[in-house]
């Protein structure tokens, strides 16, 4: 292949208004986006953010209180959608009496006319892991690796992956990640995953979610948004920001001494004595993490489209 | 075929780092017009890394003229950026081997040695920076 994996306009996932009560709380509120089809998106946020109430959404075990949800066009849960669809939630629920044989049966005649029992094989057989073995019987890691064997046996357009990755030892990691960028490669599969380990996704991951409080705070192409902040450095002594960042927006400032250190939306060029650079997509994270009550900011390509979806 | 090797600490954007791995490829004669590059599939199933990162890369190298897309069949090397002047056994090389040596037996460290041709390189391509 050498076209890229991602078209304009091909919509993978969309929400509208997505709002979600969980006992008294709202768990998401006034949640939009829009993720384009073919993209590698990480789904980032501190704990209790929303990330795994919209991937619950997103797989169609739950329904929304308020606004709506489209998983390439329909609802989640269709029949039409639910076959196009494959989810690794955070506690991998595999049958524990089954043997590894006996699960990739199951995916093989759940998914009649999709499965691919290489694909699913060579991931178990990457982690040198027996047929016979039970599923109740291994480490965690391994049922990690026998749940991602079943979701990327579905041959799933959209693969939502609740922290997929949390339990693996570095090099099975690293086969993981491969494996599902191979994927990506190869059917222009669109993936959302939610982690909490920032360096796995640096480099793998080309969109970006960041979620916090139940509402989206940073969405769009992850070379946009670096693009779209500047750390800024410079020696700075009086209370309050400084005077040059008045046309800017400022997410977040740190004083450490003389040094400040803060991370703009510049509009236009950062005037006076500061050094600007762009953001690593560590820095972006961070800094908004810790200043969850910057503005929201959606590149145009995850604003969603304006129009009518069946709720 | 070449193999890529990416450093993410290394702050230089990663399809940047294969685009000059092709290059440097292309430079020692490692790859040679006609050549084909690894498939996006094949390289991010050896780096972990976003393919659409490769293609970028890719995209790159054919505006520069160095490779070609072939529907269908990959992508290819166009033309070649070896000089037989830097070639494994060109004099000028034995000649910088020789002055390395040299270098050891006074007793320059490796750092040593890197800052001074570092420093020379400068002083002589001043004008194409």
């Amino acid at each position: 292949m050498t076209e890229l994996t991602y078209r304009h306009g091909h919509t993978a996932l969309e929400a509208v208004g997505l709002g979600v009560r969980r006992r008294r709380a709202w768990a998401l509120r006034e949640c939009s986006f829009r993720l384009p089809a073919g993209r590698v998106c990480a789904l980032v946020g501190p704990n209790g953010a929303g990330k795994s109430t919209l991937l619950s959404l997103a797989a169609g075990l739950l329904r929304p209180a308020e606004g709506s949800i489209t998983v390439f066009g329909g609802r989640p849960g269709d029949v039409a959608v639910r076959p196009r669809v494959a989810y690794v939630s955070q506690d991998k629920p595999l049958f524990p009496r089954f043997t590894i044989a006996d699960t990739l049966r199951m995916g093989r005649e759940l998914n009649p006319g999709r499965w691919d029992q290489a694909a699913a094989e060579r991931l178990v057989d990457g982690g040198g892991l027996s047929h016979s073995a039970r599923v109740g019987d291994l480490s965690g890691g391994q049922r990690t690796r026998v749940a991602l064997a079943l979701a990327l046996g579905k041959r799933p357009e959209l693969l939502l992956l609740d922290e997929p990755m949390a339990d693996l030892d570095p090099l099975a990691r690293h086969e993981m990640t491969a494996a599902l960028m191979a994927e990506a490669a190869e059917h222009a599969t669109t993936v959302v995953m939610a982690s909490h380990v920032l360096s796995e996704l640096d480099g793998v991951c080309d969109y970006l979610l960041l979620m916090a409080d139940g509402r989206i705070r940073l969405a769009g192409e992850v070379e946009d948004l670096l693009a779209a902040h500047a750390v800024v450095v410079g020696r700075h002594e009086l209370p309050g920001t400084p005077r040059e960042f008045s046309p800017h927006t400022v997410v977040e400032a740190r004083s450490t001494g003389r040094q400040l250190t803060a991370l703009l939306r510049p509009d236009g060029p950062v005037r006076g004595p500061w050094r600007a650079a762009e953001p690593s997509l560590e820095e972006l994270l961070l800094a908004h993490l810790r200043a969850p009550g910057a503005p929201a900011l959606l590149t145009p390509s995850a604003e969603p489209r304006p129009r009518r979806v069946a709720a | 075929m070449v193999e890529f090797r990416i450093d993410r600490r290394s702050g230089v954007a990663t399809y940047l780092q294969i685009v000059h791995q092709v290059e440097q490829a292309l430079r020692l004669g490692l790859l040679a017009p006609g050549d084909k590059l690894p498939t996006a599939k094949e390289v991010v199933a050896a780096t972990a890394i976003n393919p659409n990162t490769v293609l970028k890369a890719y995209r790159e190298l054919t505006r520069d003229g160095l490779v070609e897309a072939r529907p269908g069949l990959g992508t290819f090397v166009r033309r070649s950026l070896a000089r037989p002047q830097a070639g494994a056994d060109s004099p000028l090389r034995a000649e910088l081997a020789d002055w390395m040596g040299r270098a050891r037996t006074a007793g320059l460290a490796r750092e040593d040695v890197a800052a001074l041709v570092a420093s020379v390189l400068e002083e002589s391509f001043e004008e194409t920076r």
